[in-house]
């Protein structure tokens, strides 16, 4: 790892100007993906700024139709919150699948959005829930956040502060883990809230999707067997030593059949 | 950047310099001397360096020396009462055969302690299995490490500890 200036302000506002100062500094949340990423040099931040000090940034509150999630949430207390279990109980249980148990302690919301990494948990909560992403300068709709491979809405220096999740009627999300990380080989996300229903996949393409044609059928009948035909081209999906592209489109369907039983139960 | 940090490890209170990108595994083993945490991979997956930070299990390979500051850490030399009086988590791998190299058993060990006080003390044998899924053992085959930690659930709970 290649040493940095180190920071660590206590304010939204003091992190945003120490990142807007520096010639190429870095927020940290978790530090989950970034320290990996520092520790093989695939990255040279000049200045890290530690988030963790944020009081503002962290927490779990329920505003009305919504449950509010600030980005410096750890996955644990995501997984283990009273008001997500009651309100959202698939995302709580996507959160406690995160990794494993010390991961979850110190990775958070924020950092994983953020990093949007094609085969993270979370972006497929955001899109099926359509959940709106707060930061320092405003508002992203789900849909408008995730834009490619490892590539979001963000813009230089703007920070992750808090995402809201609408309660939801039914949901679930099943993942088929790959054995050796347990991050999503393909994980579907299925949400019937009150704007609708939503079906996203993550893992398996390069970055979360909706699959339209899943939503259109569940919205009549919110039943496995409604979806049982329905099926996802293989052609830009992911293909690598853990499964090949026509494998990740079969399980699409498999995951979103589970997931759909389960938001049932 | 070189920065001054302080905390305390195994009760104890601890300072030095360090670089900002010193690891707080690097600071217990290279600047503590404290070479029971051990390192068994770059990728933050096999465990081995697992401590207690503010009482949550963590990878002391994934997280800064810096960002201990202040913090208390325990790590496994801080287990035991004394050399003749092992924690009953460590007994019960020694009991169990749950070690063969060792190189594993720090982190497994205080992973361990971490998840039967979550549980409360109770376990079962798939929600062991399920829990040990950041510590990888290349010697035992896992069977008798599970068989240690359901073994040493109740031994925890009747020593109070
Ligand atoms: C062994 C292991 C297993 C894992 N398994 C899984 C898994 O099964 N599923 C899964 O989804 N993930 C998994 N992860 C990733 C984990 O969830 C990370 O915690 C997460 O991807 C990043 O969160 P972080 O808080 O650690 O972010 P960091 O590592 O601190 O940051 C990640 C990136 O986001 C940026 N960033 C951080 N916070 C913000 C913010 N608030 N606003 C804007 N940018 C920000 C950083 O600059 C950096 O580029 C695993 C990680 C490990 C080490
Ligand atoms: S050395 Fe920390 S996880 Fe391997
Ligand atoms: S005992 Fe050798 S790695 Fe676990």
């Amino acid at each position: 790892m290649y040493d940095f200036a180190y920071h660590r302000p206590k304010s939204v506002a003091d992190a945003v100007a120490l990142l807007k100062g520096k010639e190429e500094a870095r927020p940290m949340s978790g530090g989950m993906t970034l320290i990996p990423t520092l520790k093989q040099r695939l990255a040279r931040p000049s200045d890290i700024v530690d988030l963790g000090a944020i009081k503002e940034l962290a927490g779990i509150k329920v505003e009305g139709n919504n449950v509010v999630i600030g980005g410096m949430t750890k996955h644990g207390d995501v997984a283990t919150s009273a008001d997500v279990k009651a309100n959202i109980p698939a995302l709580a249980s996507l959160a406690g699948h995160i990794g494993d148990p010390a991961v979850r302690n110190r990775g958070t919301m924020g950092g994983s959005v953020a990093n949007n990494d094609p085969a993270a948990d979370y972006p497929a909560a955001v899109v099926a829930l359509n959940a709106t992403i707060t930061t320092n300068t405003g508002k992203h709709t789900a849909d408008d956040f995730f834009k490619g491979l490892f590539e979001t809405a963000l813009s230089e220096g703007e920070l992750i502060t808090s995402i809201s999740f609408p309660k939801v009627e039914k949901a679930a999300y099943i993942k088929f883990p790959n054995p050796a990380s347990r991050y999503a080989m393909v994980g579907v996300f299925v949400a019937k809230t009150a704007g609708g229903v939503r079906v996203a996949v993550t893992g398996a393409g390069p970055c979360v999707f909706r699959v339209k044609a899943m939503e259109d059928a569940l919205a009549k009948n919110f039943t496995s067997a409604a979806i049982k035909d329905i099926k996802v081209p293989a052609d830009d999906l992911n293909s690598d030593i853990h499964g090949s592209a026509e494998y990740r489109a079969h399980l699409v369907g498999v995951m979103a059949r589970r997931a759909v039983d389960a938001a049932n139960k | 950047m070189t920065i001054s940090v302080a905390m305390t490890v195994n009760g104890k209170a601890v300072s030095g310099k360090v670089e900002a990108r010193t690891l707080l595994v690097q600071f217990l083993r290279e600047h503590l001397g404290m070479t029971g945490t051990h390192v068994g991979c770059d990728t933050s997956q096999c465990g081995a360096c697992v401590v207690d930070v503010d009482g949550k299990s963590v990878k002391s390979c994934t997280m800064l020396a810096v960002q201990a500051e202040g913090a208390k850490v325990i790590t496994i030399e801080g287990l035991a009462e004394s050399a003749d009086k092992l924690h009953p988590m460590q007994e019960a791998f020694r009991e169990n055969h749950a070690l063969q190299c060792g190189f594993c058993t720090p982190g497994m060990v205080m992973s361990a302690i971490d998840m039967v006080k979550r549980h409360n003390y109770q376990l079962d044998e798939a929600t062991v299995r399920r829990e040990l899924e950041g510590n990888l053992c290349r010697c035992t085959g896992y069977h008798n490490i599970v068989k240690a930690i359901l073994a040493a659930a109740p031994a925890m709970k009747s020593a109070g500890v």
